[in-house]
C-alpha cells in the first residue's frame, strides 16, 4: 500500500478532511469512505455515467478521478440535489415525468442533466438526447428523461 | 477494476513536473485529464509506479491569441475549446469537432495535451491538428523541443514524444482568408469513437478551390492528411463531378482494417460519403 495522504474536500457543503491511498477512485471514497452511496457505480471505466457528480461545479466521472485530486476541490453528488421530503426541482420533473424505473442510472443522469441545464441550450429532443448520451439506463427508460429535460429546459 | 498502487506526485511547477518525468522515466505517467489513463489503470492495462498529477499547473491552462493562429496550453480541456470565443473566431473547425468528442462529463475533463498524447486513432483532437498543421511543443530536463503535428503520429498510442518530455502548448498557425471547413463523422451512437471521420478545410480564389486540406480519421493506425487528394483539389473548378472524384479519390487511398463493429469495406465506403459531405460543406463555407 503506498502511503495515504490526508485531504480536504467539501462534498454537498460539508468539509471532510480524510486520509486517502492515491489509487483510491472518488467513487469509492463518497460511498465507502463517505458513507454516500447515492452516487452509484456502473461500470468503471468511464462508459456507464451513473458516477457522475460535480468537481468545482462541472460534471465528471467519480470512477475516472481520484479522491486524492479532490484536496481542496467542492463535490456535489446526488444527495446534495434534495431529499425523499424536499425533491430539488429537477428531481420533481423526474418523478413527474417517470423518468426512472429501477433508478440505478437516475444519480448520473441527474447529475449530468444540472450541468446540461446550466451549459446548453437543450432547445431540441435531439440535443437532449445528444447531451445524455454518456449515461446508460438499462431499463432504456430513454423517453421519460428526455421528457423530464424537456420540462425543466423550458422552465428556466 | 480498480487500479494497481502508485506514488501521487504533484509538482507545483511545470520545471518540477519535468524534473520528475526526468527522475522516473518509463515508470512515470503524467495524469493530465485522466479520461483515457484512467481506464487504462483500472483495467491495470498500464501500471505506472508514480503518477505526476499536472492538473494544478494553471500555466498549461490558456488559450491566446499569436499573429493570426492560437497558443493553446496542453491542460486546454475539451469543453474550452468547444466554447472558447477565440477558438469559435479562428478556427471554427476546431470547435466543432470538439462537441463530437465523448461526453460532457468527458469533455470537461478531457485536456489537449492528454489527447494527442494518448494519440487514438479514432480520437478527434490528433486529425484536427493534422488537418491544421499544429506544432507540438514538449519540455524535458534537456530543454525546449518542437515538433509538426506530421510525423507526431507513429501509431495506435505512439507518438514522437519522449517519455521523459512533457506536451506544453500547441501553436495553431492562422488559416488563409476565406477558408471554409467540412467536418463529418460517423459513430453508431453520439459520443462513441466513430467508425470514420472526415474533415476538410477549402479556400475560394476567383471561383475556383484555393487550397485544400482533407484529413480522415478512424481508418487507419494514425489519423492522415490525403494529400494526394488535396493535390487533385487545389486550383480547381468546385463541381459535383471534381467532388465525386476527391471520393473516389480518397476511398482508393486508404486501407482501413475490419473489426467486431464495422469491415474494412463498410469503412472505406464511409470515407468516400464523409469525405464529399465534408468538401461540399466547407466549400459552401468559402465561397
Amino acid at each position: 500500500m503506498s502511503n495515504p495522504r490526508v485531504i480536504s474536500t467539501v462534498v454537498n457543503g460539508v468539509q471532510y478532511e480524510r486520509p486517502v491511498e492515491p489509487r483510491l477512485l472518488l467513487s469509492d471514497f463518497l460511498r465507502q469512505t463517505l458513507g454516500l452511496t447515492g452516487t452509484h457505480v456502473g461500470c468503471e471505466h468511464g462508459v456507464c455515467g451513473a458516477c457522475t457528480v460535480l468537481i468545482d461545479g462541472h460534471s465528471a466521472r467519480a470512477c475516472l478521478f481520484f479522491a486524492v485530486q479532490a484536496d481542496g476541490s467542492r463535490i456535489e453528488t446526488v444527495e446534495g440535489l434534495g431529499d425523499v421530503d424536499n425533491l430539488s426541482p429537477l428531481q420533481e420533473a423526474f418523478r413527474e415525468h417517470h423518468a426512472l424505473q429501477c433508478g440505478f442510472c437516475t444519480p448520473g443522469m441527474l447529475m449530468t442533466c444540472v450541468d446540461l441545464l446550466r451549459k446548453y441550450p437543450l432547445a431540441s429532443d435531439a440535443e437532449i438526447r445528444d447531451g445524455l448520451s454518456g449515461n446508460l439506463c438499462r431499463c432504456t427508460g430513454y423517453d421519460h428523461i428526455v421528457r423530464a429535460v424537456r420540462a425543466m429546459a423550458a422552465k428556466r | 477494476m480498480k487500479p494497481a498502487a502508485f506514488e501521487y506526485l504533484r509538482p507545483a511547477s511545470i520545471a518540477e513536473a519535468v524534473a520528475q518525468l526526468g527522475e522516473f522515466g518509463g515508470d512515470a505517467k503524467i495524469l493530465a485529464g485522466g479520461q483515457s489513463l484512467v481506464p487504462l489503470l483500472n483495467f491495470r492495462i498500464v501500471r505506472p509506479s508514480v503518477l505526476i498529477d499536472i492538473n494544478r499547473l494553471a500555466e498549461l491552462d490558456f488559450v491566446e491569441e499569436d499573429g493570426g493562429g492560437l497558443r493553446i496550453g496542453a491542460l486546454t480541456r475539451h469543453y474550452t475549446l468547444e466554447t472558447s470565443p477565440l477558438v469559435r473566431e479562428r478556427f471554427p473547425v476546431l470547435s466543432a469537432a470538439m462537441a463530437h468528442v465523448a461526453h460532457i462529463a468527458i469533455r470537461n475533463r478531457g485536456t489537449i495535451g492528454g489527447s494527442l498524447s494518448h494519440a487514438d486513432p479514432a480520437a478527434e483532437l490528433p486529425m484536427l491538428a493534422l488537418l491544421l498543421d499544429a506544432e507540438i511543443r514538449m519540455l524535458s530536463a534537456g530543454g525546449w523541443r518542437c515538433h509538426k503535428a506530421e510525423g507526431f503520429f507513429r501509431g495506435p498510442l505512439t507518438t514522437a514524444l519522449g517519455e521523459d518530455e512533457l506536451v506544453t502548448e500547441i501553436f495553431l498557425p492562422a488559416l488563409p482568408p476565406r477558408a471554409g471547413w467540412g467536418f463529418e463523422e460517423f459513430a453508431l451512437r453520439s459520443g462513441d469513437f466513430a467508425f470514420a471521420a472526415v474533415v476538410a478545410i477549402l479556400t475560394a480564389a476567383n471561383g475556383k478551390i484555393g487550397e485544400a486540406r482533407v484529413a480522415v480519421m478512424g481508418v487507419d493506425e494514425t489519423p492522415l492528411r490525403l494529400r494526394a487528394v488535396e493535390q487533385s483539389l487545389a486550383g480547381q473548378r468546385f463541381t459535383a463531378k471534381l467532388v465525386g472524384a476527391a471520393a473516389r479519390q480518397a476511398h482508393a487511398n486508404v486501407q482501413p482494417f475490419s473489426d467486431l463493429r464495422a469491415s474494412a469495406d463498410y469503412r472505406r465506403h464511409l470515407v468516400a460519403v464523409l469525405t464529399e459531405r465534408a468538401l461540399r460543406a466547407a466549400w459552401a463555407r468559402a465561397a
